[in-house]
């Protein structure tokens, strides 16, 4: 032995000591549900594509979309975004602008030509899918990836369905409407027009089909019975909608009035400012709180001068005038005549009442089940006859385009799973979505949220351009990186730099971070700091 | 302190890292390839503090200085902890003397280094505030006054911790420890006492003085950047909370610095040749209560009823931290 004064042992390294041992909890990294993915109609992993856009990789981000949802530029545009009313950055500063970044990377597709993925191997197996609305193309979107072949029957001579007819051209232009429609179609799919199905048994067994989804829609405007006077103009807000879209430009007359709440009143009203109408005034049975049109649909509306008479009924048209009576929410919410009348000067009503799906095929396919105007489906959505599927407004539905598109998707799930006469996927375990607790928003910087650019009130009611413009590149990029991330790694590396015993490593950018268990003590620090939440501490197995 | 003025980025600049960032703009614990100066395998209770700055410390001295540091090490945790015989955690070359002797150690090595030519090899000392406030304290101030070539860099978890939780010097009023127990007329550590250290460093008016807490690395790292490009005494003061003295979870050691800073109770501020250079401003300011009651050392005060004199005693310090540096100057 040949030590220096008093040393008796080699000197050795604190490693010899297995610190894991002192533990009683450890740290496991987690991915957990993001809200707006939780909120999303139509199951689109919006963390993940916010994360892919953050380092500018617009193109995965963009696929990342579309593996769920074909449609990025049209949602960008109308989706009414519940995954931003989610957002848990909203109770930091203001939510994430996901509907803006979305609408950003389909623009970008469109400009650069990128395609939706092909279909996987032939099954052999053929669909018919009725109906080329959002529901119909989105589930022969997702027929076709998995490769069945899909032939889409389509009574009207354009796809689209409410995309189309249903949804201005100043939120949605027809060109990107065009594009996206037909990179769907562009996997493989055969569409026919003008190709009304009466009798789906026929059809299937000429068309030689194994399955159909029926996503015929509700373009039946629902009738108010109102005694209206000779000459009195009564027009439904659809008709108004389609010819409006086709490009025509029916004159309305100086003071138009919009009957109903809903999504439809809001565009027809602002449909007919575009028209020329110096006053466009909705009237609505019951106040504002139970208005089912979006927030945002009566804010633009309203920006663009249109006016809303709450608490209203129509009751007589005259020409030129309207009979009004005044209603009360009684202590149920619901509207009561009060017998009150006022006079409203008026050149047309339009009236936006709801929809009714047409049952004119329905009625004939033996075994389908319609109660409460829609199609009745079990939990796979299939309707009482075998092997036919149903979804969109057509079936029980919160009828927007998102919600058909997200229903399309599900039931292709479900159609494939019945061709391949495979069990139902179990549906995974409800997963509570991350709350804004379970963050350490501490880390995060205070940055308000991007606006789009809006024509301005004045210059919007003069034709049908386009309101709310896109983001540019820069914007973009900022926008999504302003995503909390909530409960999924965005490589902070704030685990390594928090951890007293150097027991987390970065292994790479894809791999994230790996936990050294021998040296781990649990002290949950790296839990405790994770902006995000992508950590959490299980109990110690013994 | 930070200095990221490109884009913005999903958490500013206060993570450690962040993949989007580019790496001259992460912290040194972010680098793959930092020095770990103090290594795996250590006793340091579960979420220590003083574990956790020593590396932050260490690591960044090591890169300022292209690895030429060599540190000196008072008795008190950090020591015990780090180097049972003949175990070591430590990966830089390491010195340990006495308790009171870590800035007298620490000028000897700068003057032997000197002498014989080697003065690119730069000199760390450290020890906890036990070590720096009471027991060290005459051989600190000596070194200040001799402007020796040293930055001493004091880890302060407020209390002796690893004898069992006895008062310091830095122990702050109210809080209960084994020898300021929580009974009587005035439970815990008496008002009016105790030692700002990084104020005394202060009216010495040597080139460099610093605070710094572990749940600020950027800051802490850019205050170790500026004192390795100079040279003279220089003295940094860490606060390091400690979950065994404060009676705090483990997992709240940062969180419970962070609130050191966020109420006022601990400023983070630079001072050159004796005047305050910057300050680090206030981002969401905090009641003393939500830092205090965590901390069992502090449980007495939130009994019923609640000791509101006390809290608000405590509350006017932070009050007056704030005023005397003006902590609310930006983005208050």
């Amino acid at each position: 032995m040949d030590k220096p004064f008093a040393i008796t042992l080699d000197v050795r390294s604190s490693l010899a000591n297995h610190t894991g041992s002192w533990r009683s909890e450890r740290p496991v990294y987690v991915d957990g549900l993001p809200p707006c993915n939780h909120a999303c109609p139509a199951s689109e992993q919006v963390q993940a594509w916010l994360y892919s856009s953050e380092d500018g990789s617009y193109e995965t981000a963009w696929r990342r979309i579309v593996n769920d949802n074909p449609f990025p530029a049209v949602m960008g545009r109308v989706c009414y975004h519940p995954c931003e009313t989610a957002c848990n950055r909203a109770q930091l500063d203001t939510s994430v602008g996901i509907n803006s970044v979305e609408r950003f990377l389909g623009d970008e597709a469109i400009k650069n030509g990128w395609l939706l993925p092909g279909p996987a191997a032939p099954t052999g197996k053929r669909v018919l899918v009725v109906g080329a609305g959002p529901a119909g193309l989105s589930a022969a979107y997702h027929l076709r990836r998995r490769g069945h072949d899909v032939e889409i029957h389509e009574a009207g001579d354009q796809a689209g369905g409410m995309m189309r007819f249903g949804i201005p051209t100043f939120r949605l232009p027809r060109d990107v409407l065009e594009i996206e429609i037909a990179r769907v179609l562009a996997t493989g799919i055969t569409l026919k027009l003008s190709a009304p199905v009466t009798d789906l048994a026929a059809t299937m067994r000429v068309g030689g089909f194994d399955a159909a989804f029926l996503a015929v829609g509700a373009q039946l405007s629902h009738r108010a019975y109102i005694p209206a006077g000779q000459a009195a103009r009564v027009i439904d807000a659809l008709s108004l909608l389609g010819s409006a879209a086709d490009g025509e430009r029916p004159a309305l007359g100086r003071t138009v009035v919009v009957y109903g709440g809903g999504n439809t009143a809001m565009d027809a009203a602002r449909t007919a400012r575009r028209l020329g109408a110096d006053e466009s005034i909705v009237v609505y049975r019951r106040t504002q709180a139970q208005m089912p049109a979006n927030e945002l649909e009566l804010r633009e509306a309203l920006e663009e001068g249109v006016q809303v008479r709450w608490l209203r009924t129509i009751s007589q048209v005259e020409n030129g005038t309207m009979t009004l009576e005044k209603m009360a929410l009684d202590d149920d919410g619901v509207p009561r005549a009060t017998g009150e009348y006022e006079q409203l000067a008026g050149d047309a009503v339009v009236l936006a009442l709801g929809q009714d799906v047409d049952r004119s095929l329905l009625d004939t396919i033996p075994g389908i089940d319609i109660s409460e105007g829609v199609v009745q489906v079990d939990a796979t959505m299939m309707t009482g006859a075998p092997g036919v599927f149903a979804g969109g407004d057509a079936a029980p539905s919160a009828r927007s385009v998102t919600v058909a598109i997200g229903q399309g998707r599900t039931a292709a799930g479900h159609v494939d799973e019945w061709l391949r006469r495979s069990p139902a996927t179990p549906k995974p375990e409800p997963q509570e979505p991350v709350s804004f607790e379970q963050l350490n928003t501490w880390y995060y910087s205070d940055a308000p949220h991007a606006m789009r650019p809006r024509l301005d009130a004045a210059r919007r009611v003069a034709d049908f351009t386009e309101v709310v413009g896109g983001l540019d590149a820069d914007t973009a990029l900022y926008e999504a990186r302003r995503c909390l991330s909530c409960g999924n790694c965005f490589g902070c590396d704030n685990c390594v730099g928090v951890c007293p015993d150097n027991a987390v490593a970065k292994v790479d950018v894809a791999h994230g971070y790996a936990i050294d268990y021998d040296f781990c003590k649990g002290c949950g620090l790296c839990v405790e700091e994770c902006p995000c939440g992508a950590i959490v501490m299980e109990p110690e197995r013994s | 302190m930070t200095t990221q003025g490109v884009k913005f980025y999903q958490v500013g600049s206060r993570a450690v890292g962040n993949r989007l960032l580019d790496p001259s703009l992460r912290t040194e614990q972010a680098n793959p390839d930092r020095r770990n100066a103090l290594n795996s395998g250590h006793r340091a209770c579960q979420g220590c503090g003083e574990a956790l700055a020593a590396r932050y410390v260490v690591d960044a001295a090591v890169r300022a200085t292209n690895g030429r540091l060599l540190a000196v090490n008072a008795t008190g945790c950090l020591e015990v902890f780090s180097t049972p015989y003949p175990e070591s955690s430590w990966q830089v070359p390491w010195l340990h003397s006495l308790f009171a002797n870590a800035a007298s150690v620490a000028t000897g090595v700068s003057a032997a280094l000197k002498a014989s030519g080697r003065d690119d090899i730069r000199v760390l000392a450290q020890g906890g505030d036990g070590g720096t406030v009471d027991i060290g304290f005459a051989c600190l101030s000596g070194m200040f006054e001799r402007n020796d070539d040293v930055l001493y860099v004091c880890y302060d978890n407020e209390a002796y911790m690893n004898t069992g939780v006895q008062r310091s010097g830095a122990t702050p009023p109210a809080a209960r420890t084994a020898t300021s127990e929580a009974v009587g007329p005035q439970p815990g550590n008496r008002f009016g006492t105790g030692k700002d250290m990084a104020r005394i460093a202060m009216a010495h008016e040597i080139p460099y003085v610093a605070t710094a807490t572990v749940a600020e690395l950027h800051d802490l790292e850019a205050k170790v950047e500026r004192a390795m490009s100079m040279r003279g005494a220089r003295y940094l003061h860490v606060l390091v909370p400690c979950p065994l003295g404060w009676g705090s979870a483990p997992s709240d050691t940062i969180r419970l610095a962070r609130l050191a800073q966020r109420t006022g109770l601990f400023p983070l501020f630079e001072a050159e040749h004796g005047e305050v250079t910057s300050v680090q401003p206030i981002r969401g300011r905090v009641p003393v209560e939500e830092y205090l009651r965590p901390q069992k050392r502090y449980s007495h005060l939130f009994k019923d009823p609640p000791a509101t004199a006390v809290i608000e005693a405590i509350q006017a310090i932070a009050d007056r931290n704030i005023q005397r540096y003006g902590l609310l100057s930006e983005e208050a």
